[in-house]
């Protein structure tokens, strides 16, 4: 078997993987096994060489994500009652009511975590589910680059349904102001719930497999 | 020198290999220097950090967290003044703020996001790890709790929910006067001691340990 330098990581490059090797490896601890194995014998994880029924549950739960997220945007988040008068808010209106407050600041915040992030996740996760079907543009690292871009951030969009519980919480002033919460948080919360089990999901190996076809 | 593994011949059951979890490239596991790094030499994945004594600052972290998330939950959060009104409201008021009506799945999720998730991982990484410190052999049931706490990561989200406090401040700033009280800053604390340990935590060397200590 070759041994490859550091220095010569190249576009042409093979790489000796497990599966190549004839060997199931340990997503959870590294461990290699001989292929067949079923359960890993350092952590106890279920092993599996590529992990099969992967992209039909990526591209099941994404569309349940897309699919929750349209009410999340048509429904209020937040309704607001101010000395009786009743005001409800979706969650763009929210954003272009801090910019009329004029705190670009937390707009920018909340229409990131609220809007940017959430669709830009759809489109990355199935540019990269698509990646390994089709060949596409984007080489090995930055399909990996946009694979834990998509792992880290996603839980982030959390933060929305967080802010309206804590204002639900918190301004509670009798007849004066009262916020609740409005049903679209619960969509929104299924929503990005769906598309972090979608990237959870993908496997990553998966992608690299893909690239190698590319390439070749 | 991060390149200290690397594949030479390949044992029939996968023993003396290590297998970078993302892309599946073969990695010879040889022992690391404390301090020393080992990154996958297709994708760079971080594989192995051995740190000394990472063991006992794992369990002493996770301890001081849960005493923490103790004090975050019951002590009160955030106090709210306007006009002559006021409000105090703790973390357990946040997580209610979805139990009206048809909305109560989602206070439980709340919950479960930022209190009873964090809280449960930190209770199996100290219960899984704790024995460690002394030299022992770990506790029965260490691999599933260890395995559990990671799958659980991405879901405990009290980070997400200390900056959500912190938009939410924004948004009523100009409402109302906010004090924060001792729980908040319990939380902020507990958010920084999980951050810190969670970067302190290399799975492959705390599966490795754990395999060599269990007796057999």
């Amino acid at each position: 078997m070759q041994v490859h330098d550091m220095e010569n990581a190249g576009r042409t490059q093979t790489f000796l993987t497990a599966r190549r090797a004839g060997l199931v490896a340990c997503r959870g601890c590294g461990a290699v096994h001989a292929k067949g194995v079923g359960a890993c014998r350092r952590c106890g994880g279920t092993l599996s060489s590529r992990d099969a029924g992967s992209l039909q549950r990526v591209w099941a739960w994404l569309f349940a994500g897309l699919i929750a997220y349209v009410p999340a945007n048509l429904y209020p988040m937040l309704v607001t009652t101010t000395f009786g008068k009743t005001r409800e808010s979706t969650i763009v209106g929210g954003v272009i009511e801090l910019v009329e407050h004029g705190s670009w600041g937390v707009a920018a915040i909340v229409f990131a975590a609220s809007v940017v992030i959430p669709i830009g996740k759809f489109i990355t996760i199935a540019y990269l589910a698509l990646s390994t079907r089709i060949p596409v543009t984007i080489r090995g690292h930055g399909r990996q680059r946009l694979y834990e871009i998509v792992e880290f951030i996603g839980r982030w969009s959390m933060i929305d349904v967080f802010v309206v519980a804590i204002l639900s919480a918190l301004v509670q002033l009798n007849f004066v102001v009262t916020v609740n919460p409005g049903i679209a948080a619960v969509s929104f919360a299924l929503s990005v719930a769906f598309t972090m089990l979608s990237a959870q999901n993908v496997d990553p190996r998966l992608l690299w497999d893909a690239y190698e076809a590319d390439d070749t | 020198m991060t390149s200290d593994l690397r594949t030479e011949a390949v044992p029939d059951a996968g023993m003396g290999l290590v297998a970078c979890p993302v892309c599946d490239v073969l990695h010879r596991d040889a022992e690391l220097a404390v301090g020393a790094r080992a990154r996958c030499r297709r994708c760079g994945t971080l594989l192995f950090a051995p740190r000394r004594s990472a063991m006992t600052q794992i369990v002493m972290l996770a301890a001081t967290a849960s005493v923490l998330m103790v004090a975050a939950v019951f002590f009160p959060f955030l106090e709210l003044q306007a006009g002559g009104l006021s409000r105090q409201s703790s973390v357990f008021d946040a997580v209610m703020a979805f139990s009206k009506g048809m909305m109560l799945p989602l206070s439980v999720a709340v919950g479960a996001l930022i209190v009873v998730l964090p809280f449960a991982r930190l209770c199996a990484i100290a219960y899984a790890l704790a024995p460690m410190v002394f030299g022992w052999a770990p506790p029965a049931h260490a691999a599933p709790a260890m395995r559990w706490a990671e799958a659980m990561r991405p879901w405990a989200m009290a980070e997400i929910f200390i900056t959500g406090v912190a938009v939410a401040l924004v948004k009523v700033a100009g409402l109302a006067k906010v004090t924060a009280g001792p729980a908040f800053w319990a939380f902020a604390a507990l958010v920084l001691v999980t951050v810190l340990k969670d970067n302190l935590m290399c799975k492959f060397t705390i599966w490795k340990t754990l395999e060599e200590r269990r007796p057999s």
